[in-house]
């Protein structure tokens, strides 16, 4: 069963490295049209899904599809999908414009006019060996390949984790700027939740290679409340009410809850929950006992 | 793709062009002095018993054509071997190295023809570069390799394997294989020093194994049995204390140019001579005849006596082309197989 408007459909899927499995039975859609943060603990599965959509890797069980296509199973599919790796490599001894002849033969489609204005907006000299580059303009070159093929979906492994908060948060602007350009659906892992907030509005929580939850940003904010009021049970909340997490002093009870409808309980009061609060208490509840620490690495 | 895999071998293509250019200068330089000299004694003209002359043509190239004639068989020796290490095992190992390998296979273009193109440009120029070398050697080594032909050397003729290797398109097969070796090395380690370093180990001992003992039976090798004329054969006996002497009666075998697999003084039963008649044995365990009783005479009369024969097998000199070409043949063969190896790994390779 295809999903027409999906980017990325999987199904099952599964990835065996002898006889570790780093992915295992999962099962996900992501619709057309969106800058989808792909966040979830170390060993989650997050890079092994983004191997797995660009036909780096080749699932050991079930299916994906990447725009209705196989994963890299050939120019054209190739053509659709930009991938910006982990680390973002870059031919060091190449220069930046070498880099982008590089693209310019490597890509039917290619957009030379967009490359050349990024590298200028970036600042860039073209006579620059990329070995020489500094880590985030390294990634802005990664990215300027990534995106002068004009892929259909572009995807980034982590992009942005080993730069400082400054070249961070350029990246992200170029990237932003890129999709509402572009008309370009993106998933983007990271275990930064503060940098998916910037950018994405759409979520999807991968914890030990299961989906906890996924949707648009807005409506799952929406849809989430942090209620706070005299100690009960959760047992006696309503049933529209699905209990993410709870914590109990012994006179208070927290919930964070699910809810489509709004909570007209007086004896609450209701807060806004945050993207990261939603994010960890997800983890956390998958984790069901082991120290959210060393889940999720906030770097901030 | 193809300027991708240009722009990224052109260091290596420059460094062999110079190379290249360097021998290129030194062989124009000197060979037309060694053409004219090969004409000079008469060689260019001479058919029959030329070994004479072919002798003294061989043994009067001196000083720098020497030198250079042994430099060019060192070097039709090396450049495959380096074509395999610098070549060949970077190529794809390096990708991997620098982590290169994801962004050239999320590109529009599939690993099979990213591999194909790679495998096929940068080969095609190492396999070229080998043969202009050998195209230049043989061209300036030719009225050396021609007298020796006549029976000026017994040792430099173009069959024997120190010359083989570097004359004719068997250093293309060579090129072929040692590159394909390399990548394939580069692909199965992901690394590049051990992959050099595996292509040298693997392509040594195939560049030895051969010649010793694969090329003498590329074709049924020929062979005389001859009556031995002891009265002109060459006798050695030579032994050890406490073992039995060896002797060795060298025949008279001439066959000029050609390439000597075995060479045996054999009784009229076909067995090997291993015993010397006792008229060749002096009073002591090791003693020549020399030493013999009756002296180096009885000895010569003895052996005739026995009515020995001389049996050699030999690739005779007219088989240089055909052993040239089935060799290469079976180089290139094997750089295929190894090709299609690396595409086969390449497309299975995870990250």
């Amino acid at each position: 069963m295809t999903n027409a408007t999906a980017v990325l459909d999987a199904r099952n899927l599964g990835r065996r490295y002898g006889r570790r499995w780093a992915l295992s039975d999962c099962t996900l859609s992501v619709p057309a049209g969106h800058v989808a943060g792909l966040v979830g603990p170390n060993g989650a599965g997050k890079t092994t899904l983004l191997n797995l959509a660009t036909g780096m890797l080749a699932p050991t069980t079930g299916t994906i599809e990447v725009l209705g296509g196989t994963p890299a199973s050939g120019p054209q599919q190739l053509a659709r999908v930009g991938y910006v790796a982990q680390d973002t490599p870059t031919y060091a001894g190449l220069t930046v414009a070498d880099h982008l002849r590089f693209g310019r033969h490597m890509n039917p489609g290619w957009d030379d006019e967009l490359a050349q204005r990024r590298i200028e907006q970036l600042d860039l000299d073209p006579q620059q060996k990329a070995g020489k580059l500094s880590g985030g303009q390294r990634a802005q070159l990664a990215l300027t390949l990534a995106l002068a093929k004009r892929p259909q979906l572009l995807i980034l492994d982590e992009p942005i984790a080993s730069l400082d908060p400054l070249a961070r948060r350029e990246f992200l602007q170029v990237l932003m700027d890129a999709t509402a350009e572009q008309e370009l659906s993106v998933v983007m892992s990271s275990h930064l939740v503060a940098d998916l907030e910037r950018v994405s509005d759409y979520l999807i929580v991968l914890v030990a290679s299961r989906v906890r939850i996924d949707g648009e940003v807005d409506d799952l904010l929406a849809a989430h409340h942090l209620l706070s009021g005299p100690r009960r049970d959760a047992a006696s909340l309503p049933s529209s009410q699905q209990v993410i997490t709870e914590s109990h002093t012994d006179r208070q009870s927290t919930f964070l809850v699910r809810s489509s409808e709004p909570v007209i309980d007086p004896a609450w009061t209701v807060d806004q929950v945050s993207l990261e609060d939603l994010v960890l208490a997800y983890m956390g509840r998958a984790a069901a006992g082991a120290p959210q620490g060393r889940m999720l690495e906030v770097k901030q | 793709m193809i300027w991708v895999s240009w722009r990224q071998f052109r260091p290596q293509a420059i460094v062999a062009a110079a190379a290249l250019a360097v021998i290129a200068v030194l062989l124009a330089a000197t060979g037309p002095g060694i053409v004219s000299s090969y004409r000079s004694a008469g060689l260019a003209t001479c058919h029959v018993n030329c070994g004479a002359s072919a002798s003294n043509f061989i043994n009067g190239v001196g000083g720098l054509d020497q030198a250079l004639f042994n430099a060019t068989i060192v070097i039709g020796y090396l450049a495959p071997a380096l074509i395999g290490i610098f070549y060949g095992a970077p190529l794809i190992a390096r990708e991997f190295e620098a982590g290169t390998y994801r962004i050239a296979w999320n590109q529009s273009v599939t690993r099979a023809r990213w591999t194909a193109i790679k495998l096929g440009l940068v080969g095609l120029v190492g396999v070229a570069a080998a043969g202009l070398l050998s195209l230049m050697v043989s061209w300036w080594a030719n009225p050396i390799d021609q007298a020796a032909g006549l029976g000026g050397s017994a040792s430099l003729q173009r069959l024997d394997p120190l010359v083989f290797n570097a004359r004719g398109v068997a250093p293309l097969g060579y090129a072929a294989f040692a590159f394909a070796a390399g990548v394939t090395a580069g692909v199965l380690l992901r690394r590049t020093l051990p992959a050099m370093a595996i292509t040298l180990v693997v392509f040594a001992a195939v560049q030895f194994a051969m010649p010793t003992l694969v090329r003498p039976h590329l074709l049924p090798p020929a062979h005389t049995t001859a009556p031995l004329n002891a009265q002109s054969a060459g006798i050695s006996i030579t032994g050890n204390p406490g073992s039995p002497p060896v002797i060795r009666v060298t025949g008279n075998f001439s066959k000029p140019g050609a390439w000597v697999l075995s060479d045996a003084t054999i009784t009229p039963s076909g067995a090997a001579l291993t015993k010397p008649p006792a008229a060749c044995l002096g009073p002591g365990q090791n003693a020549g005849p020399q030493s013999s009783a009756g002296g180096p005479g009885q000895c010569i009369s003895a052996l005739v006596d026995m009515h020995l024969r001389q049996y050699v097998a030999y690739q005779p000199a007219s088989r240089f082309w055909p052993l040239q070409g089935i060799e290469t043949g079976i180089y290139l063969i094997l750089a295929t197989g190894l090709g299609v190896v690396c595409g086969w790994q390449v497309r299975r390779k995870r990250p």
